[in-house]
């Protein structure tokens, strides 16, 4: 692969990364959002996939696969289930609307570029210099978790944090070693798995999946 | 030796959901945790003085500070795992819970342990990571125990907000991990602690500053410091108290040992001032918020949270002073604390069942009515409150006589000022839920498999608050992996 080629496939990656972050905020509709969320999996994915060939690091390679299943197939599938059972949640209701939280995601873009130049001052390469799309992705995560009161929309603001930081994780340092890659992977599978679980009892429960049913607990 | 610790609670929680539960299961788990216990002193006594264990090859690693901290989860998994014992059986008597679902909180208890063991074990900080979230995984279900529309509420809070505060934990060790590999000679194992250790003075300031700064607000939000606490006062509230027991005596200080690791390398890397001022100001923020919402509590599950947030950051601003004195004094807090928030949280699991509620209203004059039960309870609160002959006043002592030494005898005050404000608070609901008239009815006793291991750990934490013996050693050598 021509060193071109590289910084530009490198590029594409981290912007769709980016984008899907946005897209999130601009659907309503869940199934559009787990449609994203599967296109950002798989987009990270070839973000591992094509550092692990520009090192000849096999192992990175692997690596792109388990991401590809775990955030490209078997998340979305989850996520997916959960809402099958609740025509109520199938859209979102956000505290901010739609024109607002693109504007505050504009604005949480600039802050990830201002934050990261310590970084991308110390890896000053063509990966190093996409980190704060990674960043920005992850800001964005974090909003959508402060502004969304569905429970599924909550799960979704996890993975977007989750898939920022992993991007920033492949363009820093061509991943984290593969024994703390593995576990986080587990661990972000099993959380998901958790949330779906709690998701389904608060349907039982609750008789939908709406956030501002419990609130019970407070001073 | 090291994978043998891990070993012993992780086949204890495969034995455990084998089979509905029965009292056997109960006392498994107790044996568990005894091992651990044990295990912790052999490992303890095998370092002290000599070179790290390591185990499995090389991810696994113990020195003074690891086998300290294995201590402190095995006296308080002891003590929970006893309680465990009692919680279920009155459960599954009231029809609240099946065996089948006691044998999963067995599994996940001892589930639980192992991941705390995992975190303070690992010689890799990335696996560190991993072991601390797992514990918020596998806690998640056991806050959720007793499945009511509350619990379901405060486990969801939990796993999100500790989701995301623990991401922010990965993008720090990341971070590190970068600033690592710019450093000029780096080996495979560059996020292991030695080596980060060793080549800690090459680190880029700038990355460090900004991988520390996540690193305490990530981990952080597992120590219940502020501003990401919010999750605590619910989930240990509606944890199961044996949970609640593990979760507010070890959970929250294994995650700051999560903090006191990267404290060393930010402290190499950046001087002190910077993980100090950090540290001060969670810290401070920390008091401020304990002191201001344990004035209006009404229940006293919530009110034990908020004190547990309190004392984080009395811990954090010890370590934020950082000298030998005060690491080996935020290291006795640490483990009096939990004894005396483990021996309380119990205690008042047991007011729960047979009272009937948490509310500090409807629970008053245990002393005269309950006087075992009421006896415990004051004399936790008393040691938690930091008199002596309890732990927690040594510690406390030396904290802000170290805080002094260093330059922050201000910050010291102000700790001091919200101290004496809970101080006011907790006494006014203690006051409140332990005197008064007893009415008509004769004192009712609680039983001895109750009573007598709160009494012990109780007396364990006065113990090592006169006696030098056995702790001074191996303090001095975990205080001395920290402050260099």
């Amino acid at each position: 692969m021509t060193s071109s080629t590289y910084a530009s496939l490198l590029g594409l990656g981290a912007a769709v990364v980016l984008l899907c972050a946005v897209m999130t905020l601009w659907r309503r509709s869940v199934g559009a959002i787990v449609k994203v969320l599967a296109v950002q999996g798989v987009a990270l994915a070839g973000v591992a996939l094509s550092i692990g060939i520009d090192h000849h690091d096999a192992t990175l390679a692997v690596v792109a696969v388990l991401v590809l299943a775990a955030k490209g197939v078997v998340v979305p599938t989850l996520i997916t289930r959960v809402v099958r059972h609740d025509p109520a949640s199938r859209e979102t209701q956000p505290l901010v609307n739609v024109p607002a939280s693109l504007v505050a995601a504009g604005a949480l873009i600039f802050l990830a570029f201002a934050a990261s130049r310590s970084v991308t001052a110390l890896a000053p390469t063509a990966t190093g210099r996409l980190i704060p799309y990674g960043v920005a992705a992850m800001l964005v995560g974090f909003f959508a978790l402060a502004t969304r009161r569905k429970a599924v929309s909550q799960i979704v603001g996890i993975l977007l944090v989750d898939n920022g930081i992993a991007l920033v994780a492949f363009l820093a340092t061509a991943g984290v070693p593969l024994i703390v890659e593995l576990g986080a992977s587990l661990d972000v599978l099993l959380a998901v798995v958790v949330l779906q679980v709690l998701a389904t009892q608060m349907r039982l429960r609750l008789g939908s999946l709406d956030l501002d049913q419990l609130s019970e607990l407070r001073d | 030796m090291l994978i043998t610790l891990l070993a012993v609670p992780l086949s204890c929680a495969l034995l455990s959901g084998l089979a509905p539960w029965r009292r056997a299961t109960g006392w498994l788990g107790v044996a568990s945790s005894l091992g651990v216990l044990i295990g912790g002193v052999v490992l303890a006594t095998g370092v002290v003085g000599r070179h790290a264990a390591s185990g499995f090859h090389g991810v696994l690693r113990a020195d003074a500070l690891s086998a300290f901290m294995v201590i402190v989860i095995g006296v308080i998994a002891l003590l929970a795992t006893l309680q465990g014992i009692r919680y279920l059986d009155a459960e599954i008597a009231q029809g609240r819970s099946t065996r089948r679902h006691a044998a999963l909180y067995a599994t996940l208890v001892q589930g639980f342990l192992a991941t705390m063991l995992l975190a303070v074990l690992a010689a890799n900080l990335g696996v560190m990571w991993v072991a601390v979230e797992a514990t918020t995984i596998v806690t998640t279900f056991l806050v959720g125990h007793r499945n009511t529309r509350t619990s379901l509420e405060a486990s969801w809070k939990y796993i999100v907000i500790c989701s995301v505060g623990i991401a922010l934990a990965f993008l720090g060790t990341v971070l590190v991990y970068l600033a690592a590999l710019h450093v000029p000679g780096h080996g495979a194992h560059a996020l292991d602690w030695t080596s980060l250790v060793a080549q800690m003075h090459h680190l880029n300031p700038g990355v460090m500053r900004l991988a520390f700064a996540l690193i305490v607000l990530g981990y952080g939000t597992k120590v219940g410091l502020a501003p990401m606490h919010s999750w605590l006062p619910d989930a240990h509230s509606q944890a199961p108290a044996p949970v609640s027991a593990l979760m507010s005596g070890v959970l929250l200080t294994v995650a700051f040992y999560a903090i006191l690791r990267f404290k060393v390398i930010a402290d190499g890397a950046l001087g002190a001032a910077f993980p100090r001022t950090l540290l001060v100001v969670v810290s401070l923020l920390s008091l401020v918020i304990a002191a201001s919402l344990l004035l209006s509590q009404r229940d006293y599950k919530r009110m034990l949270a908020y004190h547990s947030v309190e004392h984080m950051g009395l811990i954090a601003l010890g370590a934020a002073a950082g000298s030998t004195l005060a690491i080996a004094a935020v290291l006795l807090h640490i483990l009096g604390h939990g004894i005396a928030k483990g021996v309380l949280f119990l205690t008042s699991g047991e007011i729960l069942l047979v009272e009937g509620t948490s509310e500090i209203e409807h629970v008053p004059a245990l002393l005269s009515r309950r006087p075992v039960l009421g006896g415990i309870f004051a004399f936790g609160l008393v040691a938690l409150l930091g008199f002596p002959p309890f732990s927690l006043f040594v510690s406390e002592l030396n904290m802000l006589r170290a805080e002094f030494q260093v330059g922050l005898g201000w910050a010291a005050v102000l700790s001091l000022v919200c101290m004496a404000v809970i101080f006011g608070a907790v006494m006014t609901h203690g006051r409140h839920m332990l005197l008064g008239p007893r009415g008509t009815a004769a004192p009712v006793m609680t039983p001895a498999l109750v009573a007598v291991p709160l009494i012990g750990g109780l007396v364990g934490c006065a113990f090592i608050g006169v006696s030098a013996w056995p702790l001074q050693t191996l303090l001095h050598a975990a205080a001395h992996v920290v402050a260099r």
